[in-house]
């Protein structure tokens, strides 16, 4: 192993530990503010904790009360919060008739699926068409991308969504119009995975295309500044290929910014996908989180919030880690 | 001279909104140095970017470009990108910009031999490691896997100098190529070029503003005026009697190190185009102070022991160590080093605006090592500051009447015709008409911006007014200027001057006494004739060795 | 300020832009249409009023048509303008005020203050925003003021990084290191010195953030959780979408009105970008 790929390693092993010890107290502050809310929610927790649609008789709310010492002040009760959490216990929902935790890790493939998905499209697209409109900015290429990108920037991903389910599902019949495989079919292996493909083509798209538009926007801004540097020149001046110098000098530097913005993306991402799997039915985290609003159930909602602010987390860990890899510049020491 | 390398026959640029270069025709032969010489604005960068056809698309290149010959222009995109960096290389002024953050070294010389050369990528990382030998970077079979940012300005350039002789090109441009370097590498990074000059037998184009430079290195120079050559010959001719008015008066305006002049003899030529709102003075020296009354006074300013540190991250460590000097009533003290010797962090020690960790400071023999910033305010009038940067230390979105009138409110003055008065008072001091100030900074030239921070400086009336590199960042005829203007208001104000730089001939121009520091430490301080004859400490005779253009300097036996 | 000098001042670059000004005109004429909006539909826009479906044309005196419930689509459109503009300029009124006072304080003073600051700051920015607000409204009551603060709460943590990054790079500017030498207080440096300097891009990123208020506002209501008292276009979008099928254009209509506000908001941001980053100008 040359010495190059051993600094390499060193300096990612070294962003992952910064970066871990760095979320800790985020970890810790979303802890509170979640116990917080739900100090703020009408009833108390083992109202909630029982599930608010009912059920719960007398006798099981005062044993839920003295199980979680709610009799207790109100720091004991942060405690026992914690020490629930520490054993993944998010609470009961009735509704479900499950665990939070199970309910929640049922439902997140599905969300990962779209959103990787999605992230894909979005952060290959973007660096595709801002390349291109960097490549030929103030022609007409360039003038035509940036509005298209512009509109869909101004477009809410849901009405995306539902104007692509008219055209390409109820207009044209190309794809399944809802749900994230066809109800009653029993399919396996290939065809299943074919079917899951067709059904998610369009959520993707519908939620990709806003991040598509944030990217190229700003692959563009990115690329159209670095080009302005000095080494830019240099590479010229050395006599390299300008779509050589354009790909191996300026977009590798607009990769920075990029990776970093999708990253503090995420959790509008996770946001949007709760609105899009409600258009398409998907049976993903976001949609789990509505119906939990609309059935006042929230130790779901809460563990929900709970769970994506971790996510979120460990997203930004990952980039700070792709960005130790993708720039030397970060700092051993 | 052999024979033309390259021709430039009547080359025009064209701007948009400018006019740059006008029917500029030069030749540069095999193995011979050529300066391309001129202000900032003359159109020498544009020129050098013209010959490899890098300029931005908007500019119109007409004329002919000849290499060996065949004309530039004519080539098609593909035939140009073969000679660039193999038959013509460039190196540009700022090292620290001119490399790509991203890459490894190793890969950008890999790149351009990669491009030029049939060769495995085995055998161009085995040349790079070879090239970067041959620039003098040391242990190169391991900087070649480090990132620029892990080199110092001066290994860069010599990277970047590295690249560009990596596939034996006939001709270098080199840009300013050592602007933003420290005296010391600049002499060692010329000599570098002008080794590999001789050893390759390049044509150089050498593109610079300091005449210093060109006396040294240089075998003919053209020198460029507002878009136009003015001038061209032999450097020894040019230098001992030019020609055109411009070149006589950039040569009497720049300061040479070995012209000996001092502020006690004569005034600078002041050749700046804003010359005649100067009011010109009479161009004779200031006498010399009175030098038994300044011995008799108590220090001005005075520091003992001063120690300043510095905390990155964990690490902690000193800019400034054991520092202990005096300035006296009346007295310019000159305070010679290098980027990072802590001489901006000493400035700012002064004013108080970073805590110094031991010693003290004492102003007018009181202790403000420890005083407040209430107790402190009062006397920051004492003291003020002049910066280097005259566009950043004014803010942009204030009037010069916001500047000047917000320094007096600091100070108490409330009643609005009484700053008016001390506003218009002080813009005449520093030849400033009232008409200024409702004007914003932006619209100032850089010499005038540079008075009204002057201005800022003085209004207060202190005792003792730190410069910080005050002329660097000024061309050279604006430079004297701004100089003459700090050596009358020293005698008109009875100011002391801390003056800090690391031009070497601006402040044995100006001061009385003179402190070289290195790392953070006082090497040596002396009087300003003593140190410059007979430096005692190897630093400073380093110094003084490297500045270019002197006829070598005969240092005195230690 | 003269004539000829106009062109190359702020509002004259500004104008000289013709996005800018498509964008402007188009935010103009829907805050205008908001505040007439009793005088352009008068009467409750959730009033049914003709037969139910109407489609476009159909029917003169609606001419937009009808939704499920028999109410005038044109008259609730121009209604929503005023719950989206409301809520979306509401809500970036908070967020401005939390995120200049902590980018203001962190960026200017540094030190244990900015620290836990920036702690703060990055906790909200984990927490996703929109999950944030669907929690608080339905903690809360759905209410228009509930929604912005919420929103607000949300999202200000971008100005406070904005605000705390210009404020951590001026502070080091050579005209505030001359402010302190001269012995300016920190309150004079801060508001006179700095501040100004740092509004250009929080400029900026006010109008990109009314638009993504105005987009959250809408999804919200889209999901039902919005105010259910007032007619919005999400709540529009989200009735609207029982009829995808037979009448495309309830759902089609009011998420056309939110691309074109949140759209004028964006050239708007566009605009000033190229106006007031000084990087960009002289290009």
């Amino acid at each position: 192993m040359s010495e190059k790929t051993l600094k390499s390693i060193r300096r990612v092993g070294y962003a992952l530990w910064r970066a871990a010890l760095r979320a800790l107290p985020s970890v810790v502050g979303i802890l509170i503010v979640v116990f917080l809310l739900l100090q703020m929610v009408p009833g108390d927790a083992a109202d909630v904790l029982a599930g608010e649609s009912g059920g719960a008789t007398a006798d099981t709310l005062a044993a839920l009360r003295a199980r979680f010492g709610l009799d207790h002040p109100i720091l004991l009760q942060l405690l026992a919060y914690l020490n629930n959490l520490a054993h993944f216990n998010l609470g009961y929902s009735i509704r479900y008739n499950a665990s939070v935790l199970d309910l929640i890790l049922g439902r997140l493939p599905h969300t990962l699926v779209l959103m990787a998905a999605a992230q894909v499209v979005a952060v290959f697209g973007g660096l595709v068409v801002g390349a291109l409109m960097a490549a030929r900015a103030g022609k007409w290429t360039d003038r035509l991308l940036s509005l298209v990108s512009l509109v869909f920037y101004s477009t809410p991903s849901f009405w995306i969504g539902l104007m692509s389910l008219i055209v390409f599902s109820v207009w044209l019949g190309w794809f399944p119009s809802g749900g994230n495989i066809t109800i009653g079919a029993d399919l396996h292996g290939w065809a299943y995975i074919v079917d899951y493909l067709r059904h998610a083509v369009l959520p993707v798209l519908s939620l990709g295309f806003f991040f598509l538009s944030i990217y190229a926007r700003l692959t563009r801004s990115a690329m159209l500044e670095i080009a302005r540097q000095d080494f830019v020149r240099t590479a010229h001046a050395k006599g390299l290929h300008p779509l050589r110098v354009i790909v191996r000098h300026v977009l590798r530097c607009a990769l920075l910014p990029v990776t970093t913005v999708a990253g503090m993306h995420f959790g509008a991402m996770l946001g949007g996908a709760a609105v899009i799997e409600t258009v398409f039915s998907w049976p993903g985290l976001g949609r789990l989180a509505l119906e939990a609003v609309l059935a006042r159930d929230f130790s779901v909602l809460m563990g929900i919030l709970l769970f994506s602010s971790f996510l979120v987390i460990l997203t930004n860990v990952l980039v700070d880690v792709l960005q130790a890899w993708l720039d030397p510049r970060i700092k051993l020491a | 001279m052999t024979k033309a390398l390259l021709e430039l026959d009547g080359l025009n640029i064209h701007f948009p909104t400018q006019h740059a270069v006008r029917d500029l025709s030069l030749t540069v032969g095999q193995g011979e140095t050529l300066a391309l010489v001129g202000e900032s604005g003359c159109g020498k960068s544009a020129t050098a970017l013209a010959i490899t056809r890098l300029l931005a698309p908007n500019a119109r290149v007409g004329g002919r470009i000849l290499l060996d010959g065949e004309n530039l222009l004519d080539f098609s995109p593909a035939r140009m990108r073969a000679v660039r960096g193999r038959a013509i290389s460039m190196i540009f002024q700022e090292p620290m910009s001119s490399l790509n953050p991203v890459l490894s070294i190793g890969t950008q010389l890999g790149e351009v031999l990669l491009q030029h050369e049939q060769l495995s990528r085995q055998a161009a990382r085995q040349r790079a490691i070879e090239l970067l030998d041959t620039v003098r970077i040391p242990e190169p079979q391991r900087r070649i896997d480090d990132y620029p940012h892990n080199l110092s300005g001066g290994q860069r350039q010599r990277v970047m100098i590295a690249m560009a002789i990596a596939c034996h090109p006939r001709l270098l441009i080199a840009d300013e190529p050592t602007t933003a370097l420290d005296v010391t590498v600049q002499a060692s990074i010329l000599e570098l070029l002008d080794k590999l000059r001789r050893e390759l037998s390049m044509g150089l184009l050498l593109i610079t503003h300091d005449l210093g430079l060109v006396s040294q290195w240089a075998d003919r120079v053209a020198v460029m005026f507002a878009g136009e050559k003015v001038e061209e010959a032999v450097a020894a001719k040019l230098f001992a009697h030019p020609e055109h008015a411009y070149t006589r008066r950039l040569l009497a305006s720049s300061l040479h190190f070995d012209q000996e002049l001092h502020y006690h003899e004569a005034r600078l030529p002041d050749t700046s185009e804003d010359a005649e709102d100067l009011q010109a003075h009479v161009p004779t020296g200031v006498p010399a102070a009175n030098e038994a009354v300044v011995a008799s006074q108590a220090p001005l300013l005075k520091l003992e022991d001063v120690h300043v540190a510095y905390r990155t991250g964990e690490k902690e460590f000193f800019a400034v160590k054991d520092l202990s000097f005096e300035i006296r009533r009346g007295e310019t003290l000159g305070l010679v080093g290098e980027s990072g010797c802590g001489k901006s962090t000493l400035s700012k020690t002064i004013l108080k605006l970073i805590p110094a960790h031991s010693g003290r400071i004492l102003l007018e023999g009181q202790d403000i090592t420890r005083l407040g910033e209430s107790a402190f305010r009062p006397l920051r009038a004492k003291i003020q500051m002049v910066f280097q940067d005259p566009y950043g230390s004014l803010n942009p979105r204030h009037t010069v009447e916001d500047i000047l009138g917000g320094v007096l409110r600091a100070h108490g003055v409330a009643d609005k015709t009484e700053r008016h008065r001390r506003i218009v008072e002080t813009l005449g001091h520093v030849r400033l008409s009232a008409k200024s100030l409702n004007r914003y900074p932006h619209e100032f030239s850089g010499g005038q911006r540079q008075r009204i921070g002057i201005a800022r400086a003085l209004i207060l009336r202190p005792a003792l007014v730190i410069c910080d590199e005050p002329v660097s960042a000024l061309d050279v005829s604006i430079q004297a200027q701004v100089l003459n203007l700090l050596v009358d208001l020293k005698q008109e104000l009875g100011l002391s001057y801390l003056f800090i730089s690391h031009d070497l001939s601006v402040v044995r121009y100006i001061s009385d006494r003179v402190l070289v520091m290195q790392d953070g430490r006082c090497v040596e301080q002396g009087d300003y004739r003593s140190i410059w004859n007979a430096p005692q400490h190897p630093y400073t005779r380093s110094l003084i060795e490297a500045v270019p253009g002197q006829s070598r300097v005969q240092v005195a036996a230690a | 300020m003269t004539l000829e000098n106009f062109g190359k001042t702020g509002p004259g670059l500004y104008l000289r832009s013709p996005s800018g000004v498509i964008g402007a005109g188009l935010l103009v004429l829907l805050i205008l249409v908001a505040l007439s909006a009793n005088w352009l539909a008068p009467g409750d826009p959730l009033d049914m009023v003709a037969q139910p479906l109407l489609w476009p044309g159909q029917d003169m005196q609606f001419p937009l048509g009808t939704d499920s419930l028999g109410r005038n689509v044109l008259a609730q459109l121009i209604h929503g303008a005023r719950i989206s503009l409301l809520v979306g300029f509401a809500a970036v009124l908070v967020s401005l005020g939390v995120g200049i006072v902590v980018g203001t304080l962190g960026g200017y003073f540094g030190g244990w203050i900015d620290r836990s600051l920036l702690q703060v700051t990055e906790l909200f920015q984990t927490i996703p925003t929109f999950l944030l607000v669907v929690v608080v409204v339905a903690i809360g009551h759905p209410s228009a003021s509930i929604i912005a603060g919420a929103i607000g709460i949300a999202s200000w943590p971008s100005i406070a990084r904005l605000v705390r990054a210009e404020f951590r790079s001026l502070r080091e500017a050579d005209f505030v290191m001359a402010a302190r030498s001269v012995g300016h207080s920190d309150a004079w440096i801060i508001f006179r010195e700095i501040l100004p300097n740092a509004l250009p891009s929080v400029i900026v990123t006010t109008s990109v953030m009314v638009a993504s208020a105005i987009l959250i506002e809408s999804a919200l209501s889209f999901l039902g959780l919005g105010d259910p008292n007032v007619v919005s276009w999400g709540s529009m979008i989200g009735a609207g979408r029982e009829m995808l099928r037979t009448a495309w254009f309830l759902t089609a209509l009011p998420g056309a009105m939110l691309v074109l506000t949140v759209l004028s908001l964006n050239l708007i941001g566009d605009t000033l970008n190229q106006v007031l980053n000084p990087r960009l100008r002289g290009l």
